[in-house]
């Protein structure tokens, strides 16, 4: 086991392994901090939803607590203004791509979205940016789920969840920018690809995008 | 010891390059530009054309491909060195010229200055670049030999002294390169101005035996072409400096990662990496000692986000050219996860230079915190468009009424643009900062990779923010939030300002995404992104203003917000040139015999504004665009 340290998180004395990531430092200690992407195993973060900013006293500028390792004495800090305004438009920015039709989604009132929006007492709506929009076909291929991109916030939880837990590899970023989107090889349907529904992807998804049939409502 | 002595070795092939050089000196030598720009300006005809008259005269000359000589504006451009004259520079070449100065120059014995540029030595007859406004404030340290020397063949390097800094240090312990480095202060020359020592230094520290150094050419801005032309022109220097480099931290392997859309670069350095190869200056056992170096071309496919220097990693490992956040940086963790040293083209390019003439000769260029040069390509509205080097702490407006000679006539300065994509626009009051990375950085821009690109009155900067955003909102990875999004969403409301939609809550928002995205994005290509729109925010809002409020593009740029209005008291019953040249036939010719423009089907191509002749300079656009009222529309 690795050294034990002490660190302080918005004025709570804290007892941490070095070495370990702040953010699960911070969770483990019933500390909240937003977070999507973020996957405990991974040595080398993401670091894409840009959710979990945290300040650290002696650092200019907020950074993201998935991606700092803890270190004797740190001082964090898990509001702030600035921090807050970050998380805030990080926050307006998904949900901009993110098809908000929460009563018709599967994934309600169990949606890491809605926690982040609850936590941090933001709202869930689409005006502050004009909504993206971009347009999906429902993959309702396999059997027992289905994946509608239109909810996709591209944390990539389903595509760790593909390849390191099920060792499959049947799903994974393609495309740039705007377009970037989580799909199969040659786009083809789930079922026609090499996925073989064993549904870690579906437990794995954070939001409704991808989900169990049975869960969909009227 | 037991082993050969570096030095000895390169004396030997030193002095079998200047004896070879030495045979070529005979006879006149003709060195057509042929760099990439040179190409495009059609210099591949002029040396065809040279060959040909030569032949035809039946004349002893030979004719070369020499790189970039930096002056862009006169391309194509050649030099003639004839013995018993000093070698002279001319420019805007032609079959006729060519003609002229086989028959007058190589035939004769006229050098035909009155169509020359430079001579390129002091003379008492003719003037040299030197004595041109720009070379007082020029100070060639990389570039000295750009286009004045033949990259193809490695003895004109080794002639002029090459690889005779690498000679040296392996004479001597590896940290004696690195000291030199260091002491130096030689800053990296991508961008961001990170301390070259220092970062060599933390890839030496890391222990195992595999190393690995990389040579990042993926230069990618709109309007930079210095790291093209080094490469083009000078091949060995980089090399050189990357051997030297490699020596210093114990790497064994390097790469130049150069962009597929630089295939004469690619084609250089290769042919300049073989022929090291063969004098035994490059692969096993260098100069005969114990230190063996490979390098290799990685060619880039063109994603600009690969100049990202992790990005660029994974793109050379097979992976997505994506971004990772850091730390660890590269030379704890760089190419296959091993400590690797990623530098600019440009900072490689000064190491044998520092090596071979000393730091404390590098700090008396420059400023004392940031010594040395910096290269800019200078384009835009302005008189002299080229390649130039300047010292550090030389101000924007010497580089840009100097060096650059001014604006054209009719030109006014509205604002400069430094660094591309992630940099800013600079108004008439920030003209006077020194270039270096922190002055530049305070007011809001960054020195970049060094493109300089000068715009005036006519440039709408609503529609400059809004080109620069396109491109990196267009080069954006996608991987980050902020990037992918925050992006797209600054794009959307430039889009809608530029069309006179909006109000002064989007120019608020605009500013705080701005912020946010620079402030919250995963790399540098986000974090900078939003600086030519924070910029002009910041020194041109009042352009955005009018834009907004009054529907009013001052540089009348805008489509959405001009028209175009033939106005009839400067109207020639006389002139149709405008009806010939509208392509939607939206001209028409009134009872009178004036012309006018059916607004429906004009679709503001600008081609009746230019076909107008100058005594009537009739055709007008009108921000609002509103029509004047019918008493002035039908006048005559």
């Amino acid at each position: 086991m690795s050294e034990e340290i002490t660190i302080t998180i918005d004025d709570q004395n804290i007892k941490a392994r070095r070495g370990e990531k702040l953010l699960w430092v911070a969770l483990d200690n019933d500390i909240y901090i937003p977070h999507l992407c973020a996957i405990k195993e991974e040595g080398r973060p993401n670091a894409s939803c840009r959710l979990c900013f945290v300040e650290i006293e002696g650092l200019e500028r907020p950074v993201t607590a998935c991606t700092r390792k803890v270190e004797e004495g740190m001082v964090v800090n898990t509001r702030s203004p600035r921090i807050d305004r970050l998380v805030k438009t990080g926050f307006d920015l998904l949900l901009s791509d993110h098809n908000l039709n929460c009563r018709q989604c599967p994934a309600n009132r169990n949606c890491a979205l809605q926690v982040i929006a609850k936590k941090r007492k933001l709202k869930l709506k689409r005006d502050r940016f004009k909504p993206v929009d971009r347009k999906f076909a429902l993959d309702d291929s396999p059997a027992e789920f289905a994946f509608d991109r239109s909810r996709c916030v591209l944390c990539g939880q389903c595509v760790w969840a593909d390849r390191v837990e099920a060792e499959v590899g049947a799903i994974g970023f393609t495309k740039r920018g705007i377009n970037r989107v989580v799909t199969t090889f040659n786009d083809l349907p789930l079922a026609d690809s090499i996925c073989t529904e064993c549904k870690l992807c579906v437990e794995a998804c954070p939001v409704g995008a991808l989900y169990y049939k049975e869960d969909k409502k009227a | 010891m037991g082993k050969n002595d570096p030095q000895k070795i390169y004396e030997n092939i030193r002095e079998e390059a200047r004896q070879q050089d030495q045979s070529r000196q005979d006879k006149p030598l003709v060195m057509v530009g042929t760099a990439t720009c040179g190409l495009a300006a059609g210099a591949m005809q002029v040396k065809e054309d040279f060959i040909r008259e030569i032949k035809n005269k039946d004349l002893n000359a030979e004719v070369i491909e020499v790189g970039c000589i930096g002056h862009c504006y006169a391309e194509p451009l050649a030099i003639i060195a004839k013995p018993g004259f000093p070698p002279v520079c001319y420019g805007n070449l032609d079959d006729g010229l060519v003609h002229r100065l086989v028959e007058d120059f190589l035939a004769g014995d006229d050098p035909s200055y009155e169509y020359a540029m430079a001579a390129l030595e002091r003379n008492d007859e003719f003037p040299t670049f030197e004595d041109f406004p720009r070379g007082v404030y020029e100070e060639k340290l990389i570039l000295e030999h750009c286009g004045f020397t033949d990259f193809s063949r490695i003895d004109s390097y080794i002639a002029r002294g090459g690889y005779s800094a690498l000679a040296k240090s392996l004479s001597g312990e590896p940290d004696h390169v690195l000291a030199m480095i260091k002491e130096a202060n030689l800053r990296g020359r991508g961008g961001a101005g990170f301390p070259a020592g220092t970062k060599w230094e933390a890839c030496l520290n890391k222990s195992g035996d595999e190393k690995y150094v990389i040579c990042n050419g993926d230069e990618g801005d709109p309007g930079a072409f210095m790291d093209r032309s080094v490469l083009e022109s000078d091949p060995h220097l980089v090399i050189e400096g990357m051997i030297l480099c490699a020596y210093a931290v114990g790497a064994s392997q390097g790469y130049l990662y150069i962009r597929a859309e630089y295939p004469r670069a690619v084609e250089h350095v290769r042919h300049a990496i073989k022929q090291a190869g063969e004098k035994g200056l490059l692969g096993s056992s260098i100069l005969g000692t114990g230190f063996s170096f490979d390098l290799e071309v990685f060619q880039g496919s063109g994603a600009f986000i690969c100049g990202e220097a992790t990005a660029l990693v994974n793109s050379m490992e097979g992976k997505m050219g994506m971004p990772e956040s850091r730390p660890p940086r590269l030379t704890d963790q760089g190419y296959r996860g091993k400590p690797t040293v990623l530098n600019n083209v440009k900072t490689f390019a000064y190491v044998p230079l520092i090596i071979e003439r000393g730091p404390d000769w590098f700090k008396s260029i420059g400023t004392p915190e940031r010594p040395g040069t910096a290269v800019f390509s200078l384009v835009g509205k302005i008189n002299s468009t080229g390649l130039v080097e300047v010292p550090m702490g030389t101000t924007l407006r010497q580089l840009i009424e100097e060096v650059g000679d001014g604006l054209p006539e009719g030109c006014e300065f509205k604002a400069v643009q430094i660094g591309g994509p992630s940099g800013g626009c600079l108004p008439e009051s920030s003209l006077d900062v020194p270039i270096d990375f922190d002055s530049l950085h305070e007011a809001g821009a960054i020195m970049g990779s060094g493109g300089l690109v000068v715009m005036d009155q006519e440039d709408c900067m609503v529609s400059v923010a809004r080109y620069f955003l396109e491109f990196t909102q267009h080069e954006s990875c996608g991987k980050c939030t902020f990037c992918r999004l925050g992006t797209k969403h600054m794009l959307d409301i430039l889009t809608d300002i530029t069309r006179g939609e909006g109000d002064l809550e989007t120019l608020e928002l605009l500013k705080e995404l701005g912020e946010d995205v620079r402030d919250g994005s995963l790399c540098n290509l986000g974090r900078t992104a939003p600086n030519p729109v924070l910029t002009t925010l910041r020194y041109f809002y009042d352009e955005y203003k009018a834009h907004i409020e009054e529907g009013r593009c001052p540089a009348l740029v805008c489509r959405d917000l001009i028209l175009y209005y033939i106005k009839p008291s400067k109207c020639s019953k006389l002139c149709n040139v405008c009806v010939g040249s509208c392509p939607t036939e939206a001209i028409y010719t009134r009872d009178d015999g004036l012309k006018a423009i059916d607004q429906e089907k004009c679709v503001k191509c600008d081609n009746c504004r230019k076909a107008c002749p100058t005594e009537y300079d009739a055709v007008l656009r009108l921000s609002p665009p509103v029509l004047p009222d019918e008493k002035e529309r039908k006048a005559k």
